[in-house]
């Protein structure tokens, strides 16, 4: 009937039919080519645009999380990856081919959404096989795929009921099983959590990791929870306005985060920032924060300061002590504004220099409001910023 | 006789009603927020004050306006010629008496022919099931593929069937007479269909792609992921999520074109005129006395299917009013 | 190897046919009509050009301008009436009275009726002879007129009430669903700030309702630009020239006094009028809102 439905593609090499084992989980061999390639890629609606110049290289195997705030252009770069959406400009290429213009199905990828869009009017079993029929798969293949998946992800008590029959956990576990039964290399999930509550979330967060352990497939995963980056990720690509801010691994990124955006974006509570200026004294340099002064011998400055220039000095909540002050550390004292027990922490708010400071301690802490606590912190874990540029120094 | 006022309320459906987002997952999930806000909304019942008394005054005259004329139509339809002189029409009628309707459906006159109404209501029916379909048809794939696949110019072309909603028929109708009488199709059945198909096309295709326009994008998406083209996409995903606005559409189109006068009267030719277009030459074809009686009778008959379709379908009905204009 | 350029995909090679019924049977007649609005056409379209003539005769033509009258006064009368009357009807059905369903369905039932059932319903009811004006006259009150129909200065004011009559309870139907709509914390907050309920009908509740009263006055007005059914049923123009509307002038010169150049110049008139009117409303309701939307 339809031209698009008889042209099959052929399952790749390594696809097939032993990835329902393990493979070498998440290794990136050297040598070998990139799983997904994007090159020097634009895209624009209308007059705006939206991504320019974007290169981006994902290994095979690798878990990469395109994460930032909402509007940076990482949903239109995992739709310009999937083939959803036409580019402007650049090539995508996908497990050596270029699919800059071939459709979404022929592109070796499996997509998880975060609606789950799963088909309101078919079974989850229906719906797990819809694109093994459209391909003319034979009847033997489709039912065999179909089971291994429902197995993987335990599917098997729900396979006749509607999407509007399951629960939201249940719906996301489908809709990552209609990507699984492709037997493609590569995933491309969009905010799969987003819809799900909370625990539920942790849940599945951590049947992903465990499925991307077992499958050693390439997954690309949207997001905006730090959280999901830093639990999933092999490697993290922080956006914003449509640019790659770093790409790392999570640990770099949350050590050595680029710029101030990132360091911001990264982490919770935030980081703290302060402003102030670099200065060079006897003992090495120090950032003076009003009439505060942080001596930086500790810090390793990426690139050379330059003396005498405006900074933002930023250290994060959990890096700040209280009580005893170790060796090298800086120390000072503040009053208590406020205290917000969590739990398992407690952050405490205080100030310096006359700006608000966050410090995250245990969950068994006494201190009350009012109190004058004095609190210290390793300069060599502190982050400084050049404020013209917004650049870590 | 009490009527609870709030238990004979119906679910508060105004804004979804016209949003089309039915049957999502987030409606079912809060019935009783619904039914909470159903209780307490609306102001509270007061007792008979000065304001209540004028509010159920007002009712009942406006009800009387709406009413009135169709309870003269029924009364003066069941009398006979010398009760309709003499008597007043609020009067009832002294005998039931169906002499009128029977003569209406099947013996009145149009001219020479005096075959009744019924030949109208015939040829409206093949009229009106053919075009409904064909246009339903037409609306659902363009609607669909103006709001999910990027075409270069969609916009431009549903500018111009916007456009073409709200211009006066009389600017098109000379040269599409004489267009299909160049191709000989000039007062036939098909002649008449194709004019419904093409002058339905406009708000066939807004209110689809008004509906299509409110499902996720996602879902598309999955699909084309699935391998799923425009045709495959069409049938196996959306149209089995359609049937809400699969009906809005039958009702909207079943009543425009059974309603219609102007086109039939001027496409359809002398075999196939609509009972709208006979109707009016029965009333403006009696010589001497005119049959108050019959006229009536067969007016109501020519009014009974969109009346009929009005009844059963309730709600729905003005969902299809909603439909057509209702944002883009 | 290179994958090669995006080929023309199904959904464009669907919308051919579609280009084509909208190039031809809208866009291609609508350029004809206009083309034979400037020749000297009478019973078949001729090629002979003579400018603005038609024109000229259309413009000193006592039928044209009253016709033209005629639907500004219908067109401002049954507007604002059935918006005053639907919304009236949409606010006393939210007070909770009862048989609430059943009223609703009374104030609605005559849209689903066509305009010539409208117009031989109420031209019966207006028949001096045997409608309303008899019978209260039967009843004593000789003086009482309601012979609206055939009274040169009352037909098109008959035109006005079966329109009302016909068309009130759509814009009921459409106000009823956005009063529902209205968020119940409103009445709430007004009750505590003591505000009475018109004024809030008046000052809150309309101005939400704005969108839903546009798309009222869209469908009111093209009934208005559109109403021949009604006339020819109702009055048929008459007494005399009256009741005229547009509509009718081109159906008459178009189809029964074969002057086709005269009518398709006062259809093109017709086409300027409302197009000039609905551009821009076509542009703002749809395209600023499509654009928007897609930069996000």
């Amino acid at each position: 009937m339809i031209a698009e439905a008889t042209t099959h593609s052929t399952p790749r090499p390594g696809a097939g039919d032993h990835s329902g084992k393990a493979r070498p989980g998440g290794a990136m061999a050297a040598g070998e080519d990139s799983s997904v390639s994007v090159r020097d890629l634009d895209i624009a609606f209308g007059a705006h645009k939206v991504i320019a110049g974007l290169d981006l290289e994902i290994s095979p195997g690798e878990f990469l999380v395109l994460l930032g705030p909402s509007g940076c252009g990482k949903s239109t770069l995992l739709n310009a990856i999937a083939g959803l959406l036409d580019i402007s400009d650049g090539e995508i290429w996908i497990d050596g081919k270029n699919v800059t213009w071939a459709e979404p199905k022929d592109r070796g990828i499996g997509m998880v959404f975060q609606s789950y869009a799963l088909y309101p009017r078919m079974s989850v079993e229906k719906n797990l096989s819809f694109g093994l029929r459209i391909a003319g798969l034979p009847k033997s293949e489709i039912e065999a795929r179909v089971k291994r998946v429902a197995d993987l992800l335990q599917l098997d008590g729900l396979m006749r009921r509607r999407p509007s029959e399951l629960s939201g956990g249940q719906r996301q576990r489908v809709a990552i099983g209609r990507a699984l039964v492709r037997n493609v290399d590569v995933f491309l999930f969009d905010e799969p959590l987003s819809n799900l509550d909370a625990k539920l979330r942790n849940e599945l967060r951590v049947e992903i990791k465990k499925l991307h352990q077992r499958l050693g497939n390439t997954m690309i995963y949207v997001t905006h929870d730090q959280v999901e980056a830093m639990t999933l990720a092999d490697r993290i690509a922080v956006m914003r306005g449509g640019v790659i801010q770093q790409l790392g691994a999570p640990k770099d990124i949350y050590r050595r985060p680029v710029n101030r955006f990132v360091a911001g974006f990264i982490g919770s509570p935030g980081m703290n920032f302060f402003d102030g200026a670099l200065r060079s004294g006897a003992d090495g340099p120090a950032a003076e924060l009003g009439d505060v002064r942080v001596p930086l011998s500790r810090y390793d400055f990426a690139r050379p300061p330059k003396a005498d220039g405006a900074v933002v000095f930023g250290i994060r909540p959990e890096h700040i002590g209280l009580g005893e002050v170790p060796e090298g550390h800086f120390a000072c004292e503040g009053t208590v504004d406020l205290v917000e027990a969590m739990g398992a922490d407690t952050i405490v708010w205080t100030s310096l220099a006359g700006a608000p400071l966050t410090i995250r301690t245990d969950g068994e802490t006494e201190i009350r409001p009012g109190e004058t606590i004095r609190f210290s912190f390793d300069p060599a874990n502190a982050c400084v910023f050049d404020t013209a540029t917004d650049l870590r120094l | 006789m009490s009527i609870d006022a709030t238990s004979s309320r119906e679910p508060p459906k105004g804004a979804s009603a016209l949003a089309f987002r039915s049957g999502s997952a987030d409606d079912r999930a809060t019935p009783s927020r619904h039914r909470e806000r159903s209780a307490t909304r609306g102001r509270k019942p007061r007792r008979l004050t000065i304001g209540r008394i004028g509010l159920y005054g007002f009712v009942a005259v406006a009800a009387a306006f709406f009413l009135l004329p169709a309870v003269v139509m029924v009364l003066t339809s069941l009398k006979t010629m010398p009760e309709i002189r003499e008597g007043s029409i609020f009067a009832l009628p002294e005998s039931f008496d169906l002499t009128a309707w029977i003569k209406a459906w099947s013996s009145a006159c149009t001219g020479l022919d005096c075959e009744g109404i019924r030949v109208g209501f015939w040829n409206s029916v093949v009229i009106t099931v053919p075009s409904t379909i064909a246009s339903i048809a037409a609306g659902a794939i363009l609607g669909y593929a103006l709001s999910f696949w990027r075409v270069k110019g969609a916009d431009v072309l549903f500018a111009i069937l916007l456009l073409g909603a709200f211009l006066p028929y009389q600017i098109f109708l000379y040269p599409m007479v004489r267009a299909f009488s160049m191709v000989g199709l000039y007062n036939t059945l098909a002649c008449i269909v194709i004019v419904h198909v093409i002058f339905g096309l406009p708000i066939m295709t807004l209110i689809f792609r008004n509906f299509y326009a409110g499902l996720p994008v996602e879902l598309f998406n999955a699909a084309r992921v699935d391998g799923g083209g425009f045709f495959r996409i069409f049938w196996n995903v959306m149209l089995p999520m359609s049937t809400p606005i699969l009906i809005v559409a039958a009702i909207l189109q079943i009543t425009n074109i059974w309603n219609d006068f102007i086109l039939g009267l001027v496409f359809a030719g002398r075999e196939n005129l609509p009972m709208t277009v006979q109707l009016n030459n029965v009333v403006n074809s009696t010589y001497g006395e005119r049959e108050y009686n019959l006229n009536m009778a067969a007016t109501i008959l020519t009014a009974a299917v969109p009346l009929l379709v009005y009844f059963v379908s309730g709600r729905w009905f003005v969902r299809g009013i909603a439909a057509g204009a209702v944002k883009g | 190897m290179t994958a090669p350029r995006k080929r023309p995909s199904t959904a464009s090679l669907m919308l051919v046919p579609f280009w084509l019924v909208v190039l031809v049977a809208y866009v291609g007649t609508m350029l004809w009509t206009v083309q034979i609005s400037f020749t000297a056409s009478k019973l078949l379209p001729v090629d002979v050009y003579v400018g603005f003539d038609q024109y000229h005769r259309l413009f000193s033509s006592t039928r044209w301008l009253v016709s033209m009258q005629n639907a500004v006064i219908f067109g401002v009368l049954f507007i604002t009436g059935a918006l005053v009357l639907g919304f009236l009807l949409a606010v006393v059905l939210d007070q909770k009275v009862r048989f609430e369903n059943t009223l609703r369905t009374v104030f609605l039932y005559p849209y689903a009726m066509s305009f010539i059932v409208t117009g031989l319903i109420w031209q019966w009811l207006m028949n001096p002879g045997l409608g309303i004006q008899k019978a209260v006259r039967d009843w004593g009150f000789e003086s009482f007129s309601f012979a609206w129909a055939v009274d040169r200065d009352m037909a098109l004011y008959a035109l006005v009430l079966a329109g009302l009559w016909q068309a009130s309870g759509l814009v009921m139907a459409l106000m009823l669903a956005g009063l529902r709509g209205v968020d119940e914390e409103i009445w709430k907050a007004s009750r505590i700030d003591g505000i009475p309920a018109w004024r809030v009908y008046l000052f809150v509740v309309v101005p939400m309702l704005r969108p839903l009263i546009l798309t009222a006055v869209v469908l009111l007005s093209i009934s208005v630009v559109k109403a021949f059914d009604l006339v020819v049923a109702l009055t048929n123009g008459g007494p005399g020239i009256s009741s005229d509307m547009p509509a009718k002038f081109v159906m008459d010169n178009l189809f029964t006094r074969q002057n086709i150049g005269l009518a398709t110049a006062a259809a093109t008139v017709m086409l300027i009028t409302v197009a000039a009117v609905l551009v821009p409303w076509i542009y703002s309701e749809y395209f600023r809102k499509v654009r928007a939307g897609a930069a996000t």
